[in-house]
């Protein structure tokens, strides 16, 4: 069976959830073969081969945090010439979607972003994608070269599927370009112990209706009760009520999650750009007019004040 | 010294519209009014501003790739304070993807001549975030991309990036190709005095020829990727609305158990 490269994103070895989610899909369309580049490449091994990876391709070296983006471009493109693989797969990530972008280009390929789902076609792997603020699923593929093709987040379960997992040395030279945009300064996310938003199953945010970057509190006991992560509208993010890093919509992140809570947001086209894709939707709101109703399988016209804390105090006592 | 600045802008459907395909599956552009990307703007005010707080002898181009009406676009642009502007039209790039959409403007890029390609980090229609990436590849120099803040100075751009994992800050040495998020700052409002300054600043227009790009480079017939289908998403079938009256958390958490989530 011809093999597919998954590029691997992980953090000190540690895999991020978006890649297993790729080990499934790629298991469709051929073997999975997984790249994992920098500080703790080789860590990446035992989880990858626990999903799938019938070979983990690994390089170590202090390009791959020192400078941005090319050093990984340069590592794929090494891997793609030593696989020849039927499809590469990199997860949705802002720069997921940069490294897919320049290798398509230099290896002569199309590039396809944000997939939804990913299947066997007889003239390659097809993507779905969600567009327009989700009012349309199209299907692609890429009609020359090697389809390079970037997955959301969320896009399948992550399935256990024990492979071989035999990790071999990526002989990487790295261009001319490499060093061309050195990070002088990194400074990690402060963790909140939160879920990260993109990755989350369940994702709980809110809107202007919480009126105050005190009253996210709220918000946050909710998002606790159920694991889930905390999102924010823009209109919340304008008003300085929660970081930008949260924001959920056209110009924040695009969210895929199970469950998606809206407080106090009323649903512009901006905001539904960014959650409509989540599988199961609920609103709560005082207006009974706002447009996120549209949209919602489950929605409670009321005062969040009252309903939020209602809520997160039931699902507390029925966790018990 | 002189800085040369070109940003690259796109005129969209506008996202508030009902946007939808036409029969050879590209947007169908007649049915919505198109504007200029709102993620472009910050774009644009970012070049302004780099503009503004330069001692160097600083010009800023302009440039969009696309039918007619684009030309919308390239009026904002101007109106909020760019130089000149470039419009590269050809009825042969109708269906072009992002990959030849990043050929005809890293030519035209190198044919206006520059210092600092501006972009903004997507647009709002197609949304890849993927053309100022492929504008670094092709051109040859460093991206410094995704900012939230830029600078530049003495021949280096700086600026932060804010990643999922960690916030970033970047250095390269100019020539470079920026781009900038909505975090950047607010774009400015026209001011009645740009917009009439506007209609006095030229905007050239290039076609395919004056850029040595081949029809079947670009359009349907050059795209890498193709779409077999699109279909409407069906409506949401109409869910449960409850109105609060004391009960409503309570509901919802025997909704969410029913579910499964809790």
């Amino acid at each position: 069976m011809a093999e597919v490269l998954v590029y691997v994103d992980h953090v000190d070895g540690a895999v991020r959830k978006p890649t297993l989610e790729l080990l499934t899909l790629a298991r469709r369309v051929g073997e999975p073969v997984a790249v994992a580049l920098g500080n703790g490449a080789g860590d990446t091994a035992a989880t990858l081969a626990e999903h799938g990876a019938v070979k983990v391709l690994t390089h170590e070296a202090a390009e791959y945090a020192d400078y941005l983006v090319v050093p990984k471009v340069d590592a794929l493109q090494a891997a793609v010439e030593a696989v020849s693989p039927a499809a590469v797969l990199v997860p949705s990530s802002a720069e997921g979607k940069e490294i897919a972008a320049r290798l398509a280009l230099r290896i002569g390929s199309g590039i396809i972003t944000d997939a939804v789902d990913l299947e066997a076609g007889d003239e390659g792997p097809v993507a779905t994608q969600s567009v327009f603020a989700a009012s349309f699923t199209t299907k692609s593929r890429v009609s020359k070269g090697t389809p390079v093709i970037t997955v959301k987040p969320n896009s399948a379960a992550v399935e256990a599927a024990p492979a071989a997992g035999a990790v071999e040395a990526l002989s990487v030279t790295f261009s001319a370009a490499a060093t061309g945009t050195k990070v002088t300064a990194r400074t990690p996310r402060e963790s909140t112990g939160r879920p990260e938003l993109t990755e989350a199953a369940i994702v709980v945010s809110g809107g202007r209706g919480v009126n105050g970057a005190e009253n996210f509190a709220i918000i946050e006991a909710l998002a606790d009760s159920l694991g889930a992560a905390v999102g924010a509208s823009r209109a919340a993010v304008d008003a300085g009520w929660y970081p930008h890093t949260n924001q959920v919509g056209q110009t924040g992140k695009s969210v895929s999650p199970q469950l998606y809570i809206a407080s106090g947001i009323s649903g512009a086209i901006q905001h539904r750009a960014g959650m409509q894709t989540s599988k199961t939707i609920v609103a709560i709101n005082k207006d009974a007019e706002a447009p996120i109703f549209e949209l919602v399988d489950y929605g409670v016209v009321g005062d969040l004040f009252d309903v939020v804390p209602a809520l997160t105090e039931e699902i507390n006592a029925r966790k018990g | 010294m002189s800085l040369r600045i070109v940003v690259t802008v796109k005129y969209v459907p506008d996202a508030t519209g009902d946007r939808h395909f036409a029969d050879d599956l590209t947007v169908d552009r007649d049915d919505v009014d198109g504007l200029l990307s709102e993620l472009d703007e910050y774009a644009v005010e970012q070049a302004l501003q780099i503009s503004e707080n330069s001692d160097d002898d600083v010009e800023v181009t302009v440039l969009t790739v696309g039918p007619e009406d684009a030309k919308d676009a390239l009026r904002k642009a101007l109106s909020m304070g760019a130089d000149k502007a470039i419009h590269v039209e050809d009825d042969d790039l109708h269906g072009t993807d992002a990959i030849g959409t990043s050929l005809v403007l890293a030519k035209a890029i190198e044919k206006a001549g520059y210092d600092l390609v501006v972009s903004g980090m997507a647009s709002t229609d197609g949304t890849m975030g993927v053309v100022p990436a492929l504008l670094a590849e092709r051109l040859g120099v460093p991206q410094v991309t995704l900012l939230s803040e830029v600078t530049v100075e003495d021949g280096t751009v700086k600026g932060r990036r804010d990643g999922d994992a960690a916030s970033e800050q970047l250095e390269a040495s100019l020539p470079a190709v920026v781009s900038v998020t909505d975090q950047s700052g607010e774009a400015r409002y026209p001011s009645f005095k740009g917009i009439m300054a506007a209609k006095k600043k030229p905007v050239e227009s290039w076609d395919l020829s004056d850029l040595d790009i081949e029809a079947e480079e670009v359009g349907l017939e050059g795209a890498y990727t193709v779409v077999d289908g699109a279909a409407e998403r069906p409506a949401r079938t109409a869910g449960t609305i409850v109105k609060d009256e004391g009960e409503g958390g309570k509901q919802l958490a025997e909704y969410l158990a029913s579910q499964k989530f809790v």
